[in-house]
């Protein structure tokens, strides 16, 4: 549906792209993570492209695949009202799981990166603030990877069924679950 | 002690009172919010009841409305809340998040404000209609009336009789009585609590 | 000695000189030791639209920095989609957004359909279907967002006029979906059921209604000088700003960017509908104001016409490997039976692929990106949350006003906790 787009990068950017295409009337470009800035950064100030927009930057956990993480960006040209999605696959390995961020380009990626970062664990070298946003700070893992249990509560507060101590809510609390089984 | 007192003609009055003039704090989460916020309106009227006073401080209310979800970053604030309140104070689950968790069952939800506080009345829905809100409101009314709420039972006979006896015990513990240590928070496999 | 009467805005505003024992007292003052305190807002407060933290660092009442926290409504929407089919993510989808949930719903039907490549064959009567009941809950949306608003400031009365408005449609949603708020209507292919017989002329009853009590609000408040100083010019959001955030919705268009997925790629039946974009200018608080309530108008003049237009038919794509079959055949023939059974246990079965399919919800564009494995189950299924990169704003917005400008800053931009947080 644009395929001039494709076409543009593929004048200009062709040794920052793996392949390109499309699907579904998505236009769709692989890049590669040295050259990712770069590309991104061409996206955004080519007059012909004028992708002014960062829409939404996520992370698919190919678990099975290596490369594992496929970074995705979805990017709009409010000018020229076409869009783009640019993937950048990355390895598992903490050391290989990272791309560099688009905080410069977008501020949009600011939070959009913590959350890739807090959900799925892929780092991005040069954020100023990467930290946890939507999980809390003593959680452990990245709840969103396909190994991680979807019912792997780490809960923060006291339970019935945890250690009790001296704490008169807590044994309120139990009192109240006896006198729910027993009415 | 306390579960066995006589209920006096004092305790009877003091009760009607309480239950006609509950001061709500609305712990608004989630969805349901938009249902709470149809029992306070003019159709649904929740101050028939004499419940249309939210007050946003927990030192001054006495019904904890648990509105919506609690997520598990959500249970410390919600404890917390609760602890800050004076006795005697009543809760009221309001949805089935609150409830039970609905049917979010995953890694993130506590199933259930009943694992952090006592829940007195739990009104499930998704969310529920203000009838039904309103139908769990006058169950709570008797629960009060009857000197039945959780809270009640421990504190016994009137108010100044309480503040007597337990004005030794620190309403919080900061540190050892709410959070758990960091060994106890990871569980080894995953189950669910 | 005669007194002038003293222009109050430009005193305010700081453009009168003091009088001379005042200009001494602010000198003192200036010297005088301070301390900026940590103060915490939040997550659980008054303010109606979402749970949040706000931890500000302020100097008497101004806000030198802010730390805008979410995720205390994060319920794992994308960790349940993963392991529910097509079918049983409509309820998760509903809690995304929910002061309009129908809007939801037919974003996430219509990111499905795009995989399935079904996108023509959605009968007609069906898209008029999912515009009607859509444009109601975007009415309910900004109906609730503006009252909301007005609470915070103290306008008490607005609100319920506004909540008595928000029945009316709730009513009509309800008739036609059997819910009042988590409606579950859309289906892939179509809508669930067709619309009750009376619907058109009830739901031209409520418009008039609702028309009445929105307007209504608007004259308590528009010419209310305590709504005029504490909405205009307060939480200014530059054009460039706003698109380097990627904020869409009435927070763009308040700042003058004619960006609105209706009309820049029409989707659904909307390019048979004659209806304007509101644009504001000035990116303040009064600004998205205006253009929620201008947008709330433009949202019943497509209703109307829609009432008028509707055409008969069936109301689901006709194909039994995407709709489920009629109950009628399902307890009464074999295939039926069978088909349902497939449906409900392995779910729709999507050919493997993936999409981003974008509408124009409450709060701007809400967008699916939808990844399928070619099984019943979405492999990834998320959610581009219009206001999650309006709540990013929130923190330039906020950092050099007041502490009470917080407040109704943070309920212009109408962030709900189910769509920020997922």
């Amino acid at each position: 549906m644009a395929r001039h787009v494709l076409e543009r990068l593929d004048a200009t950017m062709r040794h920052a792209i793996v392949e390109s295409g499309s699907h579904v009337g998505d236009e769709i470009v692989v890049a590669r993570r040295e050259h990712l800035l770069e590309l991104l950064e061409h996206v955004r100030d080519d007059p012909a492209l004028d992708f002014k927009m960062l829409t939404d930057l996520t992370v698919v956990d190919y678990l099975g695949q290596v490369p594992r993480f496929e970074v995705v960006y979805q990017l709009y040209s409010l000018g020229h009202k076409h869009r783009l999605r640019v993937k950048v696959r990355v390895d598992e390995e903490p050391a290989e799981c990272w791309v560099p961020s688009a905080t410069g380009l977008w501020k949009a990626a600011n939070w959009a990166e913590r959350e890739a970062w807090d959900l799925y664990g892929v780092r991005f070298e040069g954020h100023p603030d990467l930290r946890r946003i939507l999980m809390y700070d003593e959680f452990v893992g990245f709840p969103l990877r396909k190994d991680y249990p979807q019912n792997g509560r780490q809960p923060l507060v006291r339970r019935p069924d945890a250690p009790s101590t001296d704490d008169q809510t807590t044994r309120l609390l139990e009192r109240s679950h006896d006198r729910r089984i027993s009415g | 002690m306390a579960e066995n007192f006589v209920p006096t003609v004092l305790q009877d009055a003091i009760n009607w009172a309480q239950k006609y003039s509950l001061f709500t704090y609305p712990f608004a989460t989630a969805c349901c919010a938009m249902e709470f916020m149809a029992t306070m309106g003019g159709r649904y009227d929740i101050a028939r009841f004499g419940a249309e006073f939210p007050r946003f401080s927990p030192r001054q209310a006495d019904l904890l409305i648990v509105i919506g979800t609690i997520t598990e970053r959500q249970a410390p604030v919600l404890r917390r809340v609760y602890d800050q309140m004076i006795d005697p104070k009543w809760v009221m689950a309001f949805g089935v998040c609150a409830s039970t968790g609905g049917f979010y069952q995953n890694y993130t939800v506590t199933p259930g404000a009943d694992q952090v506080i006592p829940v007195d009345v739990y009104v499930p829905g998704c969310p529920p209609r203000p009838e039904q809100v309103l139908d769990g409101l006058m169950a709570l009314q008797r629960r009060i009336q009857d000197h039945r709420g959780h809270v009640q039972r421990e504190i016994g006979a009137t108010a100044t009789v309480t503040l007597r006896d337990r004005r030794h015990l620190p309403i919080l513990q900061d540190g050892t009585s709410m959070t758990l240590e960091p060994h106890e928070r990871m569980p080894k496999d995953g189950r669910v609590r | 000695m005669t007194v002038e009467p003293v222009d109050l805005r430009r005193r305010q505003a700081g453009e009168l000189p003091l009088s001379p024992s005042l200009q001494a007292f602010a000198d003192e003052a200036e010297r005088l030791p301070t301390e900026e305190v940590i103060v915490n807002m939040g997550p659980s407060h008054p303010a109606m639209h979402g749970t949040v933290r706000v931890v500000l660092r302020i100097d008497g009442e101004t806000i030198r920095d802010a730390d805008v926290q979410i995720g205390y409504l994060h319920r794992g929407f994308e960790k349940e989609c993963e392991n529910a089919t097509y079918h049983q993510i409509f309820p998760y989808v509903d809690r995304l957004n929910y002061v309009s949930p129908m809007l939801n719903n037919v974003g996430f039907a219509m990111a499905v359909e795009k995989l399935l490549g079904i996108g023509e064959r959605i009968p007609q009567r069906a898209e008029y279907i999912r515009v009607i009941v859509g444009e109601l809950a975007r009415v309910c949306d900004h109906v609730t967002c503006v009252v909301a608003s007005l609470a915070e400031l103290g306008g008490f009365t607005a609100f319920f006029y506004g909540i008595r408005a928000r029945e009316h449609l709730w009513e009509l949603l309800e008739d036609v979906s059997g819910a009042r708020l988590t409606h579950s209507y859309c289906r892939v292919g179509g809508v669930a059921w067709d619309l009750t017989a009376d619907f058109i002329p009830k739901c031209r009853r409520k418009i008039a209604e609702v028309r009445k009590l929105v307007t209504d609000v608007r004259r308590l408040v528009e010419r209310n000088r305590i709504f005029l100083d504490r909405m205009e010019g307060v939480g200014v959001l530059s054009a460039e700003d706003a698109i380097s955030y990627g904020i869409t919705g009435p927070c763009l268009r308040a700042c003058g960017v004619a960006y609105d997925v209706r009309k820049d790629k029409t989707y659904s039946v909307y390019d048979h509908f004659d209806f304007d974009v509101p644009i504001a200018d000035g990116g303040d608080n009064l600004a998205r104001y205006l253009v929620r309530i201008e947008e709330i108008e433009q949202s019943f003049r497509i209703v109307e016409q829609a009432l008028v237009q509707i055409p008969p038919g069936p109301v689901i794509v006709d194909d039994p490997t995407i709709a489920l079959p009629a109950k009628r055949e399902v307890y009464n023939s074999i295939e039926g039976m069978i088909a349902h059974f497939k449906h409900i246990v392995d779910g729709l079965v999507v050919p493997p692929g993936e999409a981003y399919s974008f509408t124009e919800a409450g709060n701007g564009e809400l967008g699916f990106y939808i990844v399928s494995d070619g099984t019943g189950r979405p492999y990834k299924c998320r959610c581009r949350p219009p206001c999650f990169y309006t709540t990013a704003a929130l923190r330039q917005m906020i950092v050099g006003a007041n502490i009470a400008d917080v407040v109704p800053i943070f309920g212009s931009i109408n962030m709900i906790g189910g769509e920020c947080d997922r």
